[in-house]
């Protein structure tokens, strides 16, 4: 019993420890390829790793008016981050987090991050923060409706919440329930996009523009605090890729009683999976433009669609 | 028998305290404060009894109605809803107990409020329908005294009459399920209720009645208008036991109503309070994150949680109908540890805008702001009750949430097709609801306590006695243990869930660990807060440690960068308006029609732009200023009456006569 609760905890370590080195890895290899789809050099692959190693040199400018909260949350935010994506079975789905909590808790937890980050934002009382907290929070009231329906699709389907169960009975039974899965696939790919300051609805690479989001509320952020928001926001992006890859391409994943071999594996198609995401993601982003604002309401409101779409097939495919 | 007599006493003593209260003035009326904590103490802990033990306590007294008798009883239900009540008089009167003897007590508030705190009590102890509707009535009276207590602004006055007029409406619809549920009989005791239930037309009727009555004191949309405006215009003290207990006591009605006296339920039963329930919950919010008067948000928000607790009870009778206890108990326990929940942190919210209405004398968001350098320990307070009202873990708000969301997820399982097609319905409303929240709070927090003062007073901020923090940090704590014992609190609900719908949550046994939350069983859904919070919390320091060794370490305080033009005015932040902005024009041209025009001068004009906003309450419109013009028409018209001749006031009496013999010769 102790045994298997050690090696439990060191394949959920594993796990934490696999996630938090390979985020910066990923958004060095988004920016690579976007970079050559835009007829760029690119920055090596492993600038994400070197800006972190930077910031953490450089020391932390804190704005004057600036509380404890605007110090303490990035760590939390981390923290609360990290433990999300800790949450997505990646290349195991027996380890120790998934009974600890279901999918239900993980938007949650992203929720609560999102709302330290805007409170954080408006912490210094400048009109940039003030303009991405407004905007961030009215983006997710239209992305968390979505992710509802998403999330009731899967349970209605699998019968559980818990992503490990979902992700066990997809192995099980690949093509159960394909045009409802195709449709939520899109939602949550729209809900990604969003959720993490992607084009259309953000652009990570853009600054003093009206337009910004994420970057608007970290913006008075410097040195190590904002290496711990680079590195929560990259681990955020991870944590999206393996959830798409949990739910909709499991294949690979070990067992709840997998050995070691089985694990390897695990870990090589996770990352095979994950490369492939790195590179799609790119792709999208160059061929569509940046939205305005009140544009989201349409493009997230087509993931909500979408969803609810997803939903009443299922009914209509279980016979309801 | 002997849990009741001592809550008589502490009933008495709360009695005597208000009687004592009415005949004194100045300092002395501070001693209601204390007979309060310690009456609300004695009832709790006799509550907490009866809960754990499980076993009801009924008594009977030779007064009241003759040949009914007063009939009293404390079961499992009641005592739980006693625990909720008493803890919040309990917060309400330690933060009483702060207040300055020489300036902030008044005869218009003191000797209500013991007065208020027993009749709420009353209510959960009665056990026929006299006592409940005398309780009841007594719990309005004083609840609208004292929101008229500052009578000589023309706002509290309007409110207290709206609220009056909704209170009526609410109190006759009680009657008459009270009437419906007696039958021709006339059986007004409980018992005999609940030993003749009702046939199926009348108790649907009953239910009608129940949720009009009991929604109209909850806030229920459309019944709702009365109560932001009266929560916040009673002092903040009773404006939290106003928001987080008394609309508990509504909670408490329609449950007894529809759970106990009303017989087994109908599948289509559920329909109701579900539909209002979940319009309540996501219009409640957009009222809330448009408003910019602190003390309304948090009385919109009030609204909303009763929304999201009557969706639950909606799909616990959906789940009971069906024969589905266990999907029920998750509703149940959903609502119930919501109940619990808001009336944490709706009172320690209250609490806090009290303390800044005190620090700063005003309760615009816009004319807020920097309090958390001002006010660092009422500031910290309310982050955490900010945090748990927006349904985020680990803190209690979001094991209610979390449970509601698996009673929807599985409601798709029930054999009707509108409950089924409703459920994916019902949770983007809730999903909605729950982002929404989390939006308006970070406003309400972001420009109240955070970013730089935006007048001379939020500047010149104090924070408040310690009493009153005392109240607010121990209110704090019960959301943070609430957060992470919820498994253990809905286990002590299993004897009320088990009275209700026949059956409780899956035991702590079958879990992993003994705090792990389970819905339905642990293959299914499983939350295990403290484990998430242990990582969470393990994860942030280490991070912390890691960084600090790692880097540099220097910190330097510097201007803000704001993109390289920070502008020392605090009118350059953003404001409660502006936060709104996005979500009006995505939400509110649908909701309100709402309507920005900006009117920009010609070129050369020195003339500055004007920006105005229009916002049309449809609900408003339609439900309170139509009728009201109605009954004024009507009553101008009829207005004639009162001027006729001594001849035709006869001839009317007579004429009325002769209708009535009429009818009684048809009838008979």
């Amino acid at each position: 019993m102790t045994r298997d609760l050690v090696v439990q905890f060191l394949a959920q370590g594993a796990q934490m420890t696999l996630v938090l080195l390979i985020a910066p890895l990923a958004v060095g290899v988004v920016r690579r390829v976007k970079a050559r789809l835009m007829r760029r050099q690119g920055p090596p692959l492993l600038q994400a790793y070197l800006d972190l190693a930077k910031l953490l040199r450089k020391e932390s400018v804190i704005a004057e008016g600036a509380s404890w909260l605007f110090r303490s949350a990035p760590y939390l935010i981390f923290a609360l981050t990290w433990v999300a994506a800790a949450l997505v079975p990646s290349f195991a789905s027996g380890l120790m987090f998934n009974w600890a909590a279901d999918v239900v808790a993980l938007v949650a937890l992203l929720g609560a991050a999102r709302a330290l980050l805007a409170l954080a934002g408006m912490d210094v009382g400048t009109s940039f923060g003030g303009i991405g907290s407004s905007r961030e929070m009215m983006i997710a009231t239209l992305a968390e409706p979505a992710m509802m329906l998403i999330v009731l699709t899967l349970a209605i389907a699998a019968g559980t919440t818990r992503l490990a169960g979902v992700a066990d009975f997809f192995i099980a039974e690949p093509f159960a329930v394909r045009v409802s899965m195709a449709l939520s696939l899109i939602a949550l790919v729209i809900v990604a996009l969003a959720e993490n300051a992607r084009i259309p609805v953000d652009n990570p690479a853009t600054h003093l523009e009206l337009t910004m989001v994420h970057e608007a509320m970290v913006l008075e952020y410097s040195g190590r605090h904002l290496a711990v928001i680079e590195a929560a926001a990259a681990l955020k992006l991870v944590l999206y890729f393996s959830l798409i890859v949990c739910l909709f391409v499991p294949f690979g994943i070990a067992g709840p009683d997998a050995g070691i071999p089985a694990f390897g594996l695990g870990v090589l198609a996770y990352l095979a999976k994950l490369l492939g995401l790195a590179v799609l993601l790119p792709i999208g982003e160059t061929s569509v433009a940046k939205m305005r604002v009140f544009r989201y309401p349409l493009f997230v409101g087509s993931a909500f669609a979408a969803a609810a779409l997803a939903v009443f097939l299922l009914f209509v495919s279980k016979g309801f | 028998m002997p849990e009741l007599f001592v809550s008589g006493v502490a009933l008495g003593a709360l009695a005597v305290a208000a009687f004592l209260a009415a005949l004194t003035r100045g300092p002395a009326l501070a001693l209601v404060y204390p007979v309060s904590a310690l009456a609300a103490i004695t009832l709790g802990v006799v509550d907490l009894r009866v809960l754990l033990a499980g076993a009801d306590v009924a008594a009977r007294l030779p007064i009241g109605l003759p040949g009914i008798g007063l009939h009293l009883r404390l079961d499992s239900l009641s005592a739980f809803f006693g625990i909720v009540i008493n803890g919040g008089v309990l917060a309400a009167s330690v933060y009483g107990m702060g207040f300055d003897r020489a300036k902030e007590l008044t005869p218009r508030v003191e000797p209500l409020f013991p007065l208020f705190a027993a009749a709420m009590n009353l209510v959960l102890i009665a056990d026929d329908a006299y006592a409940f509707l005398f309780s009841w009535e007594l719990m309005s009276l004083a609840s609208w005294a004292l929101v008229v207590a500052r009578h000589t602004d023309p706002e509290s006055r309007r409110a207290a009459h709206l609220y009056l007029i909704m209170a009526a409406i609410g109190t006759a619809a009680l009657l008459f399920a009270f009437g419906g549920l007696a039958g021709p009989a006339g059986g007004y005791a409980f018992d005999t209720v609940r030993a003749h239930p009702p046939q199926p037309t009348v108790a649907a009727l009953v239910l009608v009645a129940a949720l009009v009555g009991c929604g109209s004191k909850g806030g229920l949309i459309p019944l709702h208008a009365w109560l932001p405006l009266a929560h916040p215009a009673a002092p903040s003290h009773v404006s939290a036991l106003m928001s987080g207990v008394m609309t508990k006591v509504a909670i408490y009605g329609f449950v007894r109503i529809a759970f106990d006296l009303l017989g087994p339920p109908i599948w289509w039963w559920a329909l109701p309070p579900i539909i209002l329930g979940a319009m309540t919950a996501v219009l409640g919010l957009l009222y809330a994150v448009l408003d910019r008067d602190l003390k309304r948000v948090l009385a919109y928000s009030t609204i909303e949680n009763v929304g999201v607790i009557f969706v639950a009870l909606g799909l616990a009778l959906a789940f009971s109908a069906n024969g589905q206890p266990e999907g029920a108990a998750v509703a149940m326990a959903a609502a119930l540890l919501h109940v619990l929940n808001h009336s944490w942190f709706k009172s320690l919210l209250f609490l806090g805008a009290g303390a800044v209405l005190h620090a700063t004398g005003r309760r615009d968001l816009d004319g807020l702001g920097g309090l958390i350098h001002r006010m660092p320990r009422t500031a910290a307070f309310f982050l955490v009750g900010a945090l748990a009202i927006s349904a985020l873990p680990p803190l209690n708000g979001f094991v209610s949430e979390w449970l509601l969301f698996q009673a929807v997820i599985a409601a798709p399982a029930l054999p009707q097709a509108a409950l089924h097609f409703a459920s994916p319905a019902i949770g983007a409303m809730l999903a909605l609801a729950a982002a929404l929240a989390a939006a308006c709070f970070v406003r309400v927090y972001g420009t109240a306590f955070l970013g730089r003062p935006r007048s001379a007073e939020a500047a010149g901020a104090h924070d408040v006695p310690l009493a009153q923090q005392l109240a607010m940090g121990g209110l704090a704590l019960l959301c943070i243990l609430g957060g992470l014992m919820g498994s253990v609190l809905a286990m002590a609900l299993a004897p009320v869930l088990d009275k209700l719908v026949g059956a409780a949550l899956p035991g702590p046994g079958s879990g992993p660990t003994p705090f792990s939350l389970i819905a339905f069983d642990p293959a299914r859904s499983i939350y295990d807060a403290p484990v998430i919070a242990l990582f969470v919390a393990i994860a942030s320091l280490t991070t912390l440690v890691v960084v600090h060794r790692l880097s540099e370490r220097r910190t330097r305080r510097g201007p803000a960068w704001d993109c390289g033009f920070p502008d020392p005015s605090p009118a350059t932040q953003y404001t409660a308006s502006s936060f709104a902005q996005p979500l009006r024009r995505v939400y509110g041209a649908a909701a309100f029609a709402a309507q920005e025009t900006v009117v920009m001068p010609p070129p050369g004009d020195m003339r500055p732009a004007r920006f105005s906003v229009v916002v049309v309450d449809h609900l408003w419109r339609v439900f309170y200023a139509a009728p009201g013009r109605a009954v004024i028409g009507l009553s101008e018209r009829l207005n004639v009456l009162q001027f006729l001749t001594i001849r035709r006031y006869l001839v009317l009496m007579f004429v009325t006569l002769v209708i009535l013999l009429s009818i009684a010769a048809v009838t008979t």
